[in-house]
């Protein structure tokens, strides 16, 4: 079931937290809801449930109004963030809630509802635990049961508020792979919220960035991180190089650094975002960039090797950070204090007044130079 | 608590005075007094304090003191329960003067309460004269004294709820609700469980009150004896007929009554506290 | 923020948005409490602005201004005052020993607290009075020292503080509880003597809290009547509280001046039931109340 969103608006008092909202969930996709706090995610997801009501607009499940629909009658699947576990009733009870508040005629059989709820414990892999409490369980285990009550009565949809949100790293990791398992079994359409950037790129189909309650970007994971359409997803999404300056004579100057860009008019002030992969180093300027920058840290552990630097004669409000192969950092062998030069090959031009970035991509155009010569 | 040396007035002399003081003071004030009632209770022997139990005004007395405590309890019940689900799980504008409303109760004199009362349904009351032609007696006999009852106990029992469901927040019932729980269903298999406890020491504290209110009740009741006679407006009029056994014989009731309290409230406590730390059984594994 | 296409919008949804709440019951609950919260609470005040308004402006300040009624006000208030100060050390020391100390018998101190909440008050009155009367356990005691406590305000005293000790006890107990201990540590670790860690540190957080216990005890103590009237003695402009004027002009069947007294003391209670709740939400979370 798809799930349209039209002009959603919704405050607070004077705290606007969904301004004019409007997106397309896809039937049977995993949709990430992504943003700081405060950027009106939830408030999006309870508008959704019907927990919460916006202002104005409509909400659509498969094409059919469903703004005006009490929660109960909706259908959805709703796991809270800190489970909401009923703490009087066992785990068996929890599942069974759902089904044994159907109306009398849509009931399932006493023998039917057990029957289910067993077949729930063994989809979450907890059948031993059916008569436990919420409060002897652990928080994997309640996530899990607060997704099984959530299933039990079949929904067309699945909402998820900071599934993740209040467990500790590794169990998070089995848990996400887990859903994502599940998720490609029955293929319910699910949208969840998180302030997580891995997490969403990582566990879904579809990506929606919000901030101060609006949405900033829609798109594929993959999309996202190569493609941010403004400064705003380029900061949330992963660590971003950043050297800001002036644009002079087709070159973005700061300091002792610098960077061509052909094509550029005359003077303004630009900055140049660069994605840790999008920057190798050398020992020597390139003809393309000069970005002197001094090795603050290095750590070794994982697939590649991540250096910290600290831009040398310009400035930075954070670190640069770039990685490399474990090979290439034997054969280099970089070491702290060291200057080394950035060499980026593909980078994203934010000019002054404009919200959306443009691609300069170096290789292309030292390509293009060459021949041209 | 011995590993904290260095908090202040944990030098054992310290210690040991405070202690000492405290109890001192407390059996002074608060344990003496109870032996008190007791012993002049029994001053006169067992059969003694039997008789004057057995008393037919006693009897009375007692009589009508339970059934105000029966009418007054659910009563307030049902009003402490439905104000606090309002206060606690919704928003709405004179939420916070609601809630400071229900304090009167404990601000206002006993005997003002009872005034209050008498003002409005009295004869000379303004309600009280379209009553009196109707032939309806509310002062004076018993509908008056469950009446003031009600309002001098009202605050008890919501006033234990607001705290603990607004801590509790509602996010179980709106799971209830996503469900497709009905309203009933939620409050029963879900809200009550939760408040359980809280809304038996309400109920303690209502019942506690309810039976011993002497200043409003006395206002109102006439003190007629063998009909509007409450066990604590009894004991005033024993005393005051100089019967003080006979006065002890049933403060002893309602001093009995006061340390099942007491007891209840200890183990409700233990159990609230019990029950926000674990599960309330241990099955299986 | 573009605010130009939404705002013709907004308006005009937001009622419908707004009725729909999503946990059930909110008409039936507010309803219940209005319904009884009109009908006990507010209702009867009606009565008495009735009768107080069927009384001129002279004869309200002739009533109010009684020399025998001045008397028993300014009774009230300085036995009242006196046994909440009294309750405010009292409730201190057994507040700290309970939260600070183990010790033998010290659940059943903590149960015992309560009594005074418990114990109906009538039955408090006769008992202070027996106790504290001339041939009473303590009376005799007190006697061969010369002081007289039954059918004096002192008795007064005593049934007041009796009554209202819990208030402060169960007040200061949980800041008590939340004092944390490494600012008492750091305190005395920096050689701060015991008095002035308590004066400079643990003193500051507990006043509020103090102040909150005190003023409910003592709002408690201006209304009291049955513990009060058994011990005092009610003796004309020495021993009689204001509360007991009241009743004395009820049985008079003088009921326009019982009223004109009573819109004084209510007055003064509502008073103070405001002051203590502005002064509970803002310098305490929230207070356990009964």
């Amino acid at each position: 079931m798809s799930i349209t969103i039209q002009n959603i608006n919704k405050t607070f008092g004077k705290f606007q937290a969904l301004n004019n909202v409007s997106l397309d969930i896809p039937e049977g996709k995993l949709t990430a809801l992504l943003g700081p706090s405060g950027s009106g995610k939830t408030t999006l997801l309870r508008i959704i449930a019907g927990l919460e009501s916006s202002d104005a607009g409509k909400i659509l499940f498969g094409g059919e109004d469903v703004s005006h629909l009490h929660v109960r009658n909706r259908n959805i699947g709703f796991v809270f963030q800190h489970y909401a576990l009923f703490r009087h009733l066992t785990v068996a009870q929890n599942i069974a809630f759902g089904l044994e508040s159907l109306p009398r005629k849509e009931r399932p059989s006493k023998q039917d509802i057990a029957q289910r709820v067993d077949k729930l414990l063994e989809m979450i892999q907890l059948p031993q635990l059916a008569d436990r409490y919420p409060s002897q369980l652990s928080g994997g285990q309640k996530q899990r049961v607060a997704l099984a009550r959530a299933l039990a009565t079949q929904p067309r949809i699945l909402l998820l508020d900071e599934p993740f949100g209040a467990l500790d790293a590794k169990v998070r990791k089995d848990l996400r792979r887990w859903l994502r398992a599940l998720h490609d079994e029955y293929h319910f359409t699910s949208i969840f919220v998180t302030h997580d950037q891995e997490e969403a790129l990582e566990l879904s189909d579809q990506v929606v960035v919000m901030s101060q309650g609006k949405v900033e970007q829609v798109d594929s994971p993959a999309q996202l991180y190569a493609r941010p359409d403004s400064r705003f997803v380029f900061d949330f999404l992963g660590h971003v190089n950043v050297l800001s300056g002036v644009v002079k004579s087709q070159k973005l100057v700061q300091g002792d650094a610098w960077v061509s860009l052909p094509g550029t008019r005359g003077d303004q002030e630009a900055q140049l975002y660069l994605r840790p992969h999008e920057v190798q180093l050398s020992r020597s300027p390139s003809t393309h960039a000069r970005l002197p920058l001094r090795i603050q840290s290095i750590s070794l552990i994982g697939s590649e090797v991540r250096l910290e630097l600290a831009p040398e004669g310009w400035e930075s409000s954070e670190l640069w950070e770039t990685g490399m192969s474990h090979g290439e950092f034997a054969q280099q062998n970089p070491t702290r204090g060291e200057l080394w030069y950035a060499v980026p090959s593909v980078g994203h031009l934010f000019e002054a007044n404009s919200h959306q970035p443009r691609t300069v991509d170096w290789n292309f155009q030292d390509a293009a130079n060459a021949s041209s010569m | 608590m011995s590993l904290h040396r260095n908090r202040v007035g944990d030098q054992p002399w310290v210690r040991r005075t405070l202690i000492g003081l405290a109890m001192l003071l407390t059996a002074i004030f608060l344990v003496i007094p109870v032996v008190v009632i007791f012993t002049q209770a029994l001053s006169a022997g067992w059969s003694t304090l039997a008789g004057n139990i057995m008393d037919e005004y006693t009897l009375h007395a007692i009589g009508l003191t339970l059934f105000v405590a029966l009418l007054t309890v659910p009563l307030n019940l049902i009003f402490g329960t439905a104000l606090a689900w309002s206060v606690t799980r919704f928003k709405f504008p004179g939420r916070k003067l609601l809630i400071t409303l229900i304090d009167i109760p404990f601000a206002v004199s006993p005997v003002v309460a009872g005034l209050l009362y008498l003002l409005l349904y009295g004869r000379n009351g303004w309600l009280g004269g379209w009553l009196s032609t109707h032939d309806i007696q509310l002062m004076f006999a018993w509908p008056g004294i469950v009446m003031v009852t009600v309002f001098v106990t009202c605050p008890f029992v919501a006033r234990e709820l607001i705290p603990l469901m607004q801590q509790q927040g509602s996010e179980e019932e709106e799971a209830g609700v996503v469900l497709g729980a009905s309203g009933w269903r939620i409050f029963r298999k879900i809200t009550l469980p939760n408040i359980k406890w809280a809304l038996i020491y309400g109920v303690i504290l209502t019942n506690a009150r309810a039976v011993g209110e002497f200043g409003a009740v006395s206002v109102v009741s006439g003190n007629v004896r063998g009909q509007t006679n409450t066990l604590p407006l009894h004991v005033e009029l024993l005393y005051q007929d100089y019967n003080i056994v006979g006065a002890f014989a049933s403060a002893s009731l309602l001093a009995a009554i006061a340390i099942l309290t007491l007891v209840a409230k200890a183990f409700v406590e233990w159990r609230q506290a019990k029950s926000e730390h674990s599960a309330p059984e241990t099955r299986g594994v | 923020m573009s605010v130009s296409a939404q705002t013709s919008v907004a308006p005009v949804r937001r009622f419908s948005g707004r009725s729909k709440r999503v946990l059930p019951g909110f008409g039936l609950s507010l309803g219940i409490s209005l319904f009884f919260v009109s009908l006990v609470l507010l209702l009867p005040l009606t009565g008495l602005v009735v009768e107080t308004s069927g009384m001129t402006w002279d004869q309200f300040v002739f009533t109010i201004t009684d020399p025998r009624v001045i008397e028993s006000y300014k009774v009230t208030a300085w036995t009242a005052l006196a046994a909440s100060l009294f309750n405010g050390v009292f409730g201190l020391l057994l507040a700290w020993v309970l939260v600070r100390y183990e010790f033998p018998g010290k659940r059943l101190i903590d149960a015992v607290v309560d009594l005074p909440f418990a114990l109906p008050t009538a039955v408090a009155g006769i008992t202070l009075a027996t106790l504290f009367a001339q041939n009473g356990w303590y009376g005799q005691w007190l006697d061969k020292l010369g002081v007289e406590v039954a059918f004096t305000p002192i008795g007064i005293v005593v049934a007041m503080a009796f009554t209202s000790i819990p208030f402060v006890v169960r007040t200061v107990q949980p800041v008590l509880e939340e004092l944390s201990p490494a600012d008492e540590e750091a305190a005395v670790s920096l050689g701060a003597s015991d008095g002035r860690v308590f004066r400079k540190v643990i003193f500051p957080s507990l006043w509020p809290a103090l102040v909150t216990g005190v003023a409910l005890s003592f709002t408690r103590s201006l209304g009291e009547f049955g513990a009060i009237i058994f011990i005092a003695g009610n003796t004309p402009y020495v021993s009689e509280v204001t509360s007991l004027m009241i009743f004395i002009r009820l049985q008079e069947y003088d009921y326009a001046a019982a009223s004109a007294i009573a819109s004084m003391v209510l007055l003064v209670s509502l008073i103070l039931l405001f002051a203590i709740n502005v002064w509970q939400s803002r310098f305490l979370r929230r207070l356990e109340g009964r």
